[in-house]
């Protein structure tokens, strides 16, 4: 019992995951489909912040502080990167499903499957 | 109907391993910091700077920054690129 | 074109968004904040014009060229400063130490000193100037496609 209190913020990643994997599956619209993938990227981001927390920390800022027992500053920088990538990657999807729709005049997922001239 | 099916059986799956690793990693707040103990050590020292994570994405790990620029700068060249106005669209 | 409270409170909040967001860029090597972060939140600014004022009249202030010309200067500027320590390695502080930006800081807790950090400063700069006009870019391009008077259906 004690272990769901202290790894609270990993049950919390796997919700978030499994959330996103359902409605990446189970949805027809092209626009919540992305919707589903921004979902599962929030997942991975929260979860690389949360392998870094040191118990009793500060953020890794020697301006100000009030001791040097701080918390891991490398996974702040590699979710830093993953964010930017993950709004680059949105940008694209979003202006394909734009073009799609241009071409054929639908924006659900079975019925625009075929590629026509 | 065997799509639901096909699909309610991968999310139990899928999720009962993602809550069964959830229990099972190491405590929160005991992290392996090797790395990160000699980062905070020695920023001041070897970059000259005050806050240890703007050190760690633009010097410690600067390769990582200069790929990341890169993806952002290609994916905005791409949507411009294909959002241009149509040459056979009425004149207007 | 939204009503008239609106466009009276963007034009009184604009100038706010962009001061706030250049403190948080130049403030990257002292305090939290950095590159992208203010770069997002300068570009912020733009959005709330597109959505207040439509963009048939901000089409003619924003064009595309011209912010091309500054996302390609921004990555220059960060490709440089990397290249500029070349003798000793790739991305080699050199400024530590030296006349500009060249204080060092001994190890524990410090005072505020803008003039510590040898190059991030200038890669800051950079960085920054490439995600605003890349986001703007994008943000523009994609209003355009979806009004009535352009390919929009």
């Amino acid at each position: 019992m004690s272990t769901i209190v202290t790894n609270a913020p990993f049950i919390g990643v796997a919700a978030l995951a499994c959330v996103g994997l359902y409605i990446m599956l189970a949805q027809r619209n092209l626009i919540k489909i992305v919707m589903g993938i921004t979902i599962f990227e929030s997942a991975v981001n929260l979860f690389l912040v949360s392998l870094g927390y040191r118990n009793e920390g500060i953020a890794p800022i020697f301006t100000n502080a009030t001791g040097t027992h701080m918390v891991l500053p490398v996974p702040q920088a590699l979710t830093l990167t993953s964010i930017v990538i993950g709004v680059a990657t949105t940008a694209l999807m979003l202006t394909f499903i734009v073009l799609i729709y241009r071409h054929t005049g639908e924006t659900d997922a079975k019925k625009s499957r075929r590629v026509k001239g | 109907m065997t799509r639901k099916v096909v699909i309610g059986l991968t999310m139990v799956i899928v999720g009962m391993m993602l809550f069964a690793v959830a229990l099972m990693m190491r405590p929160f707040g005991e992290p392996v910091s090797v790395m990160d103990d000699y980062i905070i050590e020695n920023t001041q020292q070897v970059t000259g700077a005050n806050n240890a994570v703007s050190a760690v994405v633009f010097d410690w790990r600067g390769y990582d920054t200069l790929g990341e620029a890169t993806v952002l700068f290609t994916a905005v060249t791409a949507v411009v690129m294909l959002l241009r106005k149509r040459k056979d669209e009425a004149p207007e | 074109m939204m009503s008239k409270v609106v466009r009276t409170i963007t034009r009184l909040m604009t100038p706010a968004i962009l001061v706030f967001g250049l403190y948080v860029i130049m403030h990257g090597h002292v305090t939290s904040g950095g590159g992208f972060q203010g770069g997002a939140v300068f570009a912020s600014a733009a959005a709330l014009l597109l959505v207040a004022f439509g963009s048939d009249r901000i089409k003619d202030h924003m064009r595309i060229p011209d912010l091309t010309v500054i996302s390609a200067s921004g990555a220059l500027v960060f490709i440089g400063a990397g290249f500029a320590g070349i003798a000793t390695t790739f991305f080699y502080n050199l400024f530590v130490g030296s006349a500009i930006f060249g204080h060092v800081p001994e190890f524990g807790p410090a005072h505020e000193d803008i003039w510590t950090g040898g190059v991030i400063p200038i890669m800051n700069i950079g960085v920054a100037l490439n995600v605003v006009a890349g986001l703007t870019a994008v943000m523009v391009v994609m209003a355009i496609t979806s009004s009535k008077t352009g390919d929009g259906e």
